[in-house]
């Protein structure tokens, strides 16, 4: 059988990214998917930007220091909490989609969706509270 | 209910044209007017060159989908007044190119399927001892899709893939494992592994939300997923099938 043709849209070019975001109104799965994508984005970003600043180790002891003293600015730190909410729902949307892959919670992902992002609030509350308290 | 007029921002195109545009159009609704009823009064009254595609009225041919203020729906079912909106945007379907106005496409959506080789619609085994009415050879019995496409219009996958299989192939294919009736089920799995089959979904679930027929493609992907695992784990370790 012949492979089928995906047709030209003249109407409406494609526009991956805007697929991407696409959420409709109070439906949960595509404001999940594009939080996923954008923070699998925000995380590759700052692995790069993590290698970046190790680097300063190379340049000796003062240019540690200035980042040192950098990495304690309240805006600094909010960062931090920014990439821990990265970590936690990437990470914990992660495992949704590996469990209800594997078939489990197939009819209950809503529900899975919603107990795993309770307990990335709770961590995320902690680490934030530990973030600008130590 | 008394009538209230609606303004509907109708998505409009025609080919050669160079960018789409909304027309407004303004349509008095009571409790029982649904999207296509008002679109029908718009084509009938306004503006005849309004292109759309109906058929049955009740939810049953999948003829009408729509995007109704950016969610998927058959216009058929959706009464205007309870979408609780003054005006209501009314576009085509996505991931299906646009034919004219609100008219997709749906060669890419039945080529997948064909692509198959495996029909949506079966004889039936249990129907065929039936009386049939005379002219009538025998009866069929119909999968629960509608082939409405609403699914691969909801899916965010099909706007960023354009191999990718989709929610209503998948699903059939999943129907073929599950119920073979000749076919063989192995070769429905392997139809759909490979990174643009069952692997590409992203668990977004938009097509079981949108399909109005029950028939729950997300469901059913993640069936094939596992079923694939417990294949690829049963090959790994020897004790497969």
């Amino acid at each position: 059988m012949e492979k089928a043709k995906r047709l030209d849209d003249k109407a409406r070019p494609k526009r991956p990214l805007q697929a991407w975001f696409d959420v409709r109104q109070d439906r949960l799965g595509t404001w999940a998917f594009a939080l996923n994508r954008l923070t699998g984005i925000g995380l590759t970003v700052y692995l790069f930007l993590h290698l970046g600043v190790l680097s300063l180790l190379a340049q000796g002891p003062e240019a540690w220091d200035d980042f040192l003293e950098l990495a304690h600015h309240p805006l600094y730190l909010m960062l931090d909490v920014i990439l821990i909410f990265g970590i936690l729902f990437h990470g914990l949307n992660g495992i949704r989609v590996a469990l209800v892959g594997m078939g489990i919670g197939v009819r209950s992902q809503r529900t899975l969706f919603w107990v795993l992002m309770g307990i990335g609030l709770v961590l995320l509350v902690v680490s934030a509270w530990l973030v600008f308290t130590i | 209910m008394p009538e209230k007029d609606i303004q509907f921002k109708v998505f409009r195109y025609k080919q050669g044209q160079d960018a789409p545009v909304y027309d407004t159009f303004t349509v008095p609704c009571d409790e029982d007017t649904t999207v296509l009823v008002a679109l029908q009064a718009i084509r009938r009254d306004d503006d005849p060159s309004l292109t759309l595609r109906h058929s049955c009225h009740h939810a049953s041919c999948g003829t009408c989908g729509l995007r109704i203020n950016g969610q998927e729906e058959l216009g058929c079912v959706v009464r205007v007044l309870e979408l609780g909106t003054d005006t209501v945007v009314v576009e085509p379907m996505s991931n299906l190119p646009v034919i004219s106005d609100l008219v997709v496409s749906m060669v890419p959506f039945y080529g997948v399927l064909n692509e198959v080789e495996r029909p949506y619609i079966r004889q039936s085994e249990f129907m065929q001892q039936a009386d049939t009415p005379k002219g009538i050879e025998m009866y069929t019995r119909y999968e629960n899709c509608l082939e409405c496409g609403l699914c691969v219009s909801a899916c965010p996958i099909m706007g960023s893939d354009e191999a990718y299989q989709g929610p209503a192939a998948l699903a059939a294919a999943w129907r073929v494992f599950e119920e073979p009736r000749g076919n063989d089920p192995e070769a429905a799995l392997d139809w759909t592994d490979h990174a643009h089959g069952c692997w590409r979904c992203h668990v977004a679930y938009e097509c079981t939300e949108a399909c109005p027929s029950d028939v729950q493609p997300a469901e059913k992907i993640m069936s094939l997923r596992r079923e694939l695992t417990k294949r690829k784990l049963g090959r790994l370790f020897s004790f497969g099938r």
